[in-house]
């Protein structure tokens, strides 16, 4: 995700005024192998089918070195998935000919949300259009499995097992043990929470802050939980 | 047509071709077809536990790669005429292994046998996942230690996204089997309990066979325990395991402290 900057202009009494403006983007960054790389692009959006349309995303080229025409390859490529490349990021000018999107620089992070805020029409759909944005795991989360869901909540019916973990942009909740990772929050969104039946976890996180399970306390192993963040801390609090 | 099941458990040395031989062993002894099938290329081990490893003429990669049929493969057991075993091969290497190929030797052991018992290698590498891969039902293997529980419970995980029945979106039946299962190292904490290892792993228990040093002697005489030593603690939990796998409604025995003997600590079957 980078905000991007991004010069309009506008006709305006026969003049012809640049305006620079801002704009949020997805950023794509490819990894080499490309053909790997475009597969796991195809998994997640199995998973999210239409994520990308209509919406802004640039390519950040800085973790490959293609030629002009691997890179006019390439946009086709995600052309045939729907993504359509707005600028390119972090490749030599030199290498950008008439047919490429414009280099596009100065892109800075940004969370998710604000992109997803922005790119929503402004008359908001009906209620029964919206997509719910939570994510419901009706099983138990096994070892070495990953919950990612950037966009929301997670409930978990069942534990989270030990060298498992769940991903959320907003809140966590685990009704049952969890003894693996749990990080709410990923996206920036500092007010998420995490909440769980029974504390057995490796790691907790929010918004980046983080405590392992060393840094526990340990009377509150096994016991209902919450936790949140105040300030830069991490609080864990033993739930009634 | 037979039922395909996969004994599986992520980490190695846990009892899983001891438990595969068996359960082979206690189910072909009901009069049942069985056939056992090695799926540890390269480090097979099933052939030895059987007491069959000079007998082995072709093995289970000669038969996916059609250089051989499966009936000249399958090696009789001379003490139970019901129980077959098909070898795995010791000088060829897993990527011999072709899924099309695996997909149609289960097809006809599922045909001429009423159970196919194939022994998963250790890990979660391509060996394991193609043993698992056309299953209808997984034994769990794991011993009463955080490690084991642990990959038991990945591969749980695998068993609910890489086999074949996983993929047209049915439910793998998973029946945990907990080997070498100490009373009086549990007792004293050094071991997780029984309830410990349901509770982290929350699937049906299938049985619980007691650490005994029969189990080890059966598998250097080349006999399943449920053959050589029926009247052991061990072989008593395999078979009641056995009978459990064919639908069988038994009260579950936890073995105690007290050597030999068994109470009903532990009556209901885990949900």
């Amino acid at each position: 995700m980078s905000e991007v900057t991004v010069l309009s202009s506008a006709r305006q009494r026969g003049t012809m005024p640049l305006r620079g403006r801002s704009y949020m983007a997805f950023a794509l960054t490819p990894e080499p192998p490309i053909a790997d790389w475009l597969g796991e692009l195809d998994a997640w959006l199995r998973g999210s089918n239409g994520f990308f349309a209509g919406r802004p995303v640039v390519l950040d080229l800085s973790a490959v070195t293609l030629t002009s025409s691997a890179i006019a390859h390439l946009i086709s490529e995600l052309g045939t998935r729907g993504i359509r490349i707005m600028g390119l990021e972090g490749v030599a000018a030199e290498k950008l000919g008439p047919g490429l999107p414009p280099l596009v620089s100065g892109g800075r992070p940004a969370p998710v949300e604000a992109v997803n805020s922005r790119s929503q029409p402004a008359s908001p759909p009906a209620a029964q259009d919206r997509e719910p944005t939570s994510l419901l795991v009706e099983s138990p989360v096994r070892s070495g499995q990953s919950i990612f869901f950037p966009d929301g909540d997670v409930t978990v019916l069942g534990s989270v097992g030990s060298g498992a973990e769940v991903v959320a942009g907003g809140s966590i909740h685990i009704y049952g043990a969890l003894r693996g990772r749990a990080m709410a929050g990923t996206s920036g969104h500092r007010k998420a929470r995490i909440f769980c039946t029974r504390l057995e976890a490796e790691l907790l996180a929010i918004d980046g802050y983080y405590r392992t399970a060393e840094d526990l306390d340990a009377k509150l192993r096994s016991k209902p939980i919450q936790a949140w963040l105040a300030g830069e801390t991490l609080i864990i609090s033993e739930i009634d | 047509m037979g039922k395909v099941i996969v004994v599986t458990s992520g980490k190695g040395g846990v009892g899983k071709t001891t438990s595969t031989a068996a359960l082979g062993a206690a189910l072909a002894r009901t009069g049942q077809n069985v056939v056992v099938v090695d799926f540890d290329v390269g480090l097979r081990n099933l052939d030895l536990v059987m007491g069959a490893e000079r007998r082995v003429v072709f093995d289970l990669i000669n038969v996916v790669q059609g250089v051989a049929k499966l009936p000249q493969a399958l090696i009789r057991d001379k003490r139970l005429e019901t129980l077959y075993l098909l070898p795995a091969s010791q000088t060829r290497d897993k990527d011999a292994l072709t899924e099309e190929g695996i997909a149609r030797v289960i097809g006809d052991l599922r045909s001429r046998f009423d159970w196919v018992i194939c022994d998963s290698p250790a890990g979660i590498e391509r060996g394991a996942t193609l043993a698992m891969r056309f299953a209808d039902e997984a034994v769990i293997i794991a011993n009463p230690e955080v490690s084991s529980v642990r990959d038991s419970d990945r591969i749980i995980g695998l068993l609910d996204s890489k086999t074949e029945k996983a993929e047209r979106g049915e439910r793998m039946a998973k029946h945990l089997l907990i080997a070498r299962f100490d009373p009086g190292r549990a007792a004293r904490g050094e071991m997780l309990s029984v309830q410990d290892v349901l509770e982290i792993l929350s699937i049906p228990l299938l049985g619980v066979i007691p650490e005994s040093e029969e189990v080890l002697r059966a598998s250097n005489l080349g006999a399943p325990i449920t053959i050589c030593g029926q009247q052991s603690a061990p072989a008593h939990a395999y078979m009641d395991a056995a009978r459990r796998l064919a639908g069988e409604e038994i009260e579950m025995l936890i073995p105690t402290e007290k050597r030999g003997l068994f109470t009903k600590i532990f009556g209901r079957r885990a949900a």
